[in-house]
């Protein structure tokens, strides 16, 4: 038996090993539970960093810088030939993943939280049993349990994923070669992440979505524009879709499709499809609700806001809890809840937690949508400023997008900000600071900023709440 | 490093002024020496130091307002020794943190000055509000935008509803000939207690007069006597605050208040007592008046009087009175019109005592003759009360025997 702990973290993700971190920073005794192995090792990480954020966003950029080459360079004054070199461009995804992976355990060593490879399991409060690869069993003693297992893949019935022609969100980030037609299940934040991906690289891609709108929970507005600039980029969309079955032959998927509200049903042939239609918390053999933790009906394990679950001594971070999936949103949690747990102040303001699609461009939004605000009743005024008119965005030959900034009509307080463009996801931290101290347009409005930049389309977008762009 | 605190001034009393550090930064106290004064709505609280040692930061200058329980400043403790210890020292300046020093306590800047951002600023440079009377909702304490256009509204709703409260413009140039003062905080809250009375009471007053040569005769015959026994001189307010309790007795709505819908009737006599000091009027009060007997209503003016006067009145000696005496009269006044002390139904005003030609018995006779008035909240008090009540008050005065006899 080890320990005695002061907290012992299940989970090494994005939530789990910064809690272990953050708890090690704080003075108390803490050790970090992993299974997720990598050559034999244990790789810490999660999701995120081993088959999520981290490779996707290399592949991303990778591809981007091809495309860019390959397309846009002409434009600049540019002559190349480029050629796809596949393996390289895994190669560096591997390289980087292998590297983060590698911090990771070094921050644990270094903050001495103490790593376990195996899987957790909640015995009781207090009390988790580890089980490794080769099956041996270890208890371990704590004052504190941090749930931080995650999510996984959430499966469409009539649909198995092999990881090879049907594929997750995992085995898309390593195919071994461009497909030539790529079905894309689910038009969320993966699916157009990585359905650009093998677009730029060459795929024919068609992304098909229950809902009619792409990106559900973005600013209807910001979305439907977002949908044309991918649409003219080569993406097909199939909205008010739904996939009743894929067929692995010889020749690829035959995907099966109806209208979402019933009709007539159709087959695309593809060479790859991808099902990327959500992800669901992970709790299976935790041990979690033996030990009396309440899980809600959708899997998620409740929490009183501060991320103590319903059992004193068992806490809970991340995407098995209630919230957006968002590595971010894990790890401002894990940092509160080991604060809560040193007995400090820890607080996560979830209504100011940012977002980003990572596409090129990129879309980024925090705080309210126009839909929510309306629905909220709140009296609003909306500024905003397109890159057509932003003479950075000019010079980088990016136009297309445009920042949208609400704002309380009467306070004028910066209620959500929206963004379709080049580097949105950089664009739109001004902002998440601004509201963080309750700011309001006028104060991002008299904020000096550099010319010539991205950001300044922010400041003229919140200039448009006013009426007053200069710019426009 | 001890925090200096605002001491806890009574239930009521949410905010403070600071009148005057005595003590500048870098000063060695004391421990219990008097650092600071505050000023509440009524009454002066001292700010002892907390222990000897050396005043490394002032955090909230004169004139700025505190809470109770709130740092204004703190103090090195154990460094009592060192008195010329320059406040600047590397040290005890980077522990002042929380309490960042402001040694250039100049003017009446506004004191918890944490950055707000860019448009408050704006709206600050362009109304002149006052950021200290604005309650801030952003992180920090921070003042939002929304807090300050709340507040600004607020204020306009006021002037619209004929409130007295000032518009929010920039503060008017003053000319050479002119000086601008900030107002105390006793006399702004005179200023707002004033004018609530006026618009919230249906205020009225009824007039009488009374001929005071029975209690000058009274006065001058027992006056010795008087003293010798009780060592305090008979004056005239204790005859008023006897006429006034009998007089109350008679007629209980003029010893009420106005609660919601309802009336509350108070069964007893706590008598506010109006005392002139060089800061503005102080209403201390005579509690349980009618359970006293002369010598006792006359020693407990003297002390109240005395107390007013040094500043040294506590907020509990001036809550609470069911009706008020104000005499204008010690300053020579012949007829004025009070203000009610709200929530209180009456005020009863004295005047000067001057002799004047009266009819009595039908003839032309000199008497010494005072006007009585007295101000009701009619809401509650029927004319008929009013007079009835001034009549009896009159009648007791020009034959107080009826007091002995309670007649």
């Amino acid at each position: 038996m080890a320990g005695p702990y002061d907290v012992v973290v299940i989970g090494g993700g994005p939530g789990g090993y910064n809690a272990a971190i953050r708890a090690g920073q704080l003075g108390l005794k803490a050790a970090c539970i992993e299974k997720r192995a990598s050559g034999g090792a244990v790789a810490f990480g999660g999701t995120c960093l081993n088959v999520g954020c981290i490779p996707s966003k290399a592949l991303l950029h990778a591809s981007q810088r091809y495309e860019e080459a390959q397309k846009h360079f002409a434009g600049l004054g540019i002559k190349a030939t480029v050629e796809l070199d596949l393996p390289g461009m895994m190669g560096h995804k591997e390289k980087t993943v292998d590297q983060l992976v590698k911090g990771v355990a070094f921050l644990l060593k270094k903050n001495k939280v103490d790593p376990y490879f195996g899987t957790g399991r909640i015995v009781s409060a207090g009390k988790v049993e580890v089980t490794g690869a080769d099956g041996k069993t270890e208890i371990l003693e704590t004052k504190n349990i941090v749930i931080a297992t995650g999510s996984e893949v959430t499966p469409l019935p009539g649909v198995t994923i092999d990881e090879k022609t049907i594929v997750s969100s995992t085995g898309i980030l390593s195919l071994a070669e461009v497909p030539k037609r790529l079905v894309v299940i689910g038009a969320g934040v993966i699916g157009l992440e990585l359905g650009s991906v093998w677009r730029r690289l060459g795929a024919e891609v068609t992304c098909v979505e229950f809902l009619d709108r792409i990106v559900p929970g973005v600013d209807a507005e910001i979305a439907k524009d977002f949908q044309r600039i991918l649409t003219r980029q080569g993406i097909t969309f199939r909205l008010s879709s739904k996939v009743t079955k894929a067929d692995t032959g010889a020749n690829g998927v035959s995907v099966t499709i109806e209208p979402a509200k019933g009709g007539a049903a159709e087959t695309l042939e593809t060479d790859v499809l991808l099902v990327c239609i959500g992800r669901r918390p992970y709790i299976e053999g935790l041990g979690a609700k033996e030990a009396g933790v309440k899980v809600d009906a959708r899997g998620r394990v409740e929490t009183d806001g501060h991320g103590r679950t319903s059992v004193p001594g068992i806490w809970v971070i991340g995407d098995v809890t209630t919230g957006p999936m968002l590595a971010h949103k894990a790890e401002d949690e894990a940092m509160a809840v080991a604060e809560l747990i040193a007995g400090k102040a820890g607080h996560v303001n979830y209504d100011v937690i940012p977002s980003v699609v990572y596409t090129w461009p990129e879309v980024a939004s925090v705080g309210k949508t126009e839909e929510e605000v309306k629905a909220a009743g709140i009296a609003y005024k909306v500024g905003k400023f397109p890159f057509t008119a932003n003479a950075r965005a000019k010079t980088i030959a990016e136009k297309d997008g445009s920042v949208k900034v609400i704002a309380d009509a009467r306070t004028d307080r910066v209620l959500g900000c929206h963004i379709v463009g080049p580097e949105a996801g950089n664009l739109i931290m001004e902002v998440a600071v601004a509201m963080e101290f309750g700011a309001s347009s006028e104060d991002i409005v008299r904020t000096c900023h550099a010319h010539p930049t991205l950001p300044e389309a922010v400041r003229q977008a919140a200039m448009a709440v006013d009426n007053r762009a200069t710019q426009m | 490093m001890t925090d200096i605190t605002v001491p806890n001034m009574g239930e009521s009393v949410t905010e403070a002024t600071i009148a005057k550090w005595f003590k500048k930064v870098g000063d060695a106290v004391a421990a219990d020496e008097v650092l600071a004064e505050l000023e509440t709505d009524k009454v002066t609280v001292e700010v002892p130091a907390p222990q000897a040692g050396v005043l490394t930061a002032i955090a909230v200058n004169e004139g700025g307002s505190v809470a109770p329980g709130s740092v204004i400043g703190s103090i090195e403790v154990g460094a009592g020794a060192t008195a010329a210890k320059p406040p600047e020292a590397p040290k005890p300046a980077a522990e002042a943190k929380p309490v960042p020093p402001k040694p250039e306590a100049a003017t009446a800047a506004p004191a918890e000055a944490k950055p707000s951002g860019p448009a408050v600023d704006r709206i600050v440079a362009e109304t002149g509000i006052d950021l200290s009377k604005v309650e801030a909702s952003g992180k920090d304490g921070r003042h939002t935008k929304g807090d300050v256009l709340a507040a600004l509204d607020a204020v306009a709703s006021q002037v619209k509803a004929g409130a007295e409260a000032p518009a929010p413009h920039a503060p008017r140039p003053t000319t050479e000939r002119e000086q601008r003062v900030k107002m105390t905080r006793l006399r702004a809250t005179i200023a707002k207690r004033l004018k609530e009375a006026q618009n919230t009471a249906a205020m009225l007053t009824t007039y009488n007069e009374a001929d005071m040569t029975e209690i000058m005769a009274l006065r001058k015959q027992h006056q010795d006597g008087f003293e010798k026994r009780h060592g305090v001189r008979i004056g005239f307010m204790s005859f008023f605050v006897k006429a006034c309790v009998a007089a109350l007795k008679e007629i209980p709505a003029v010893n009420a208040e106005i609660d919601g819908d309802d009336i509350i009737y108070k069964n007893y006599y706590d008598i506010g007592v109006a005392v002139g000091t060089d800061k503005g009027l102080v209403v201390p009060v005579l509690r349980d008046a009618d359970t006293k007997g002369f010598a006792d209503i006359e020693k407990g003016i003297a002390e109240l009087g005395a107390k007013a006067r040094e500043g040294k009145l506590k907020i509990e000696d001036m809550q609470g009175a069911t009706f008020t005496i104000s005499n204008g009269g010690v300053y020579g006044s012949l007829m004025s019109s009070p203000i009610l002390n709200a929530p209180q139904s009456g005020v009863l005003g004295m005047h000067k005592i001057q002799d004047r030609p009266i009819a009595l018995n039908g003839q032309v006779v000199i008497r010494p003759m005072m006007y009585l008035a007295l101000s009701y909240d009619h809401r509650m008090v029927d004319g008929k009360e009013a007079v009835t009540f001034l009549v009896r008050v009159k009648e007791a005065l020009e034959n107080p025997v009826r007091l002995l006899l309670e007649v």
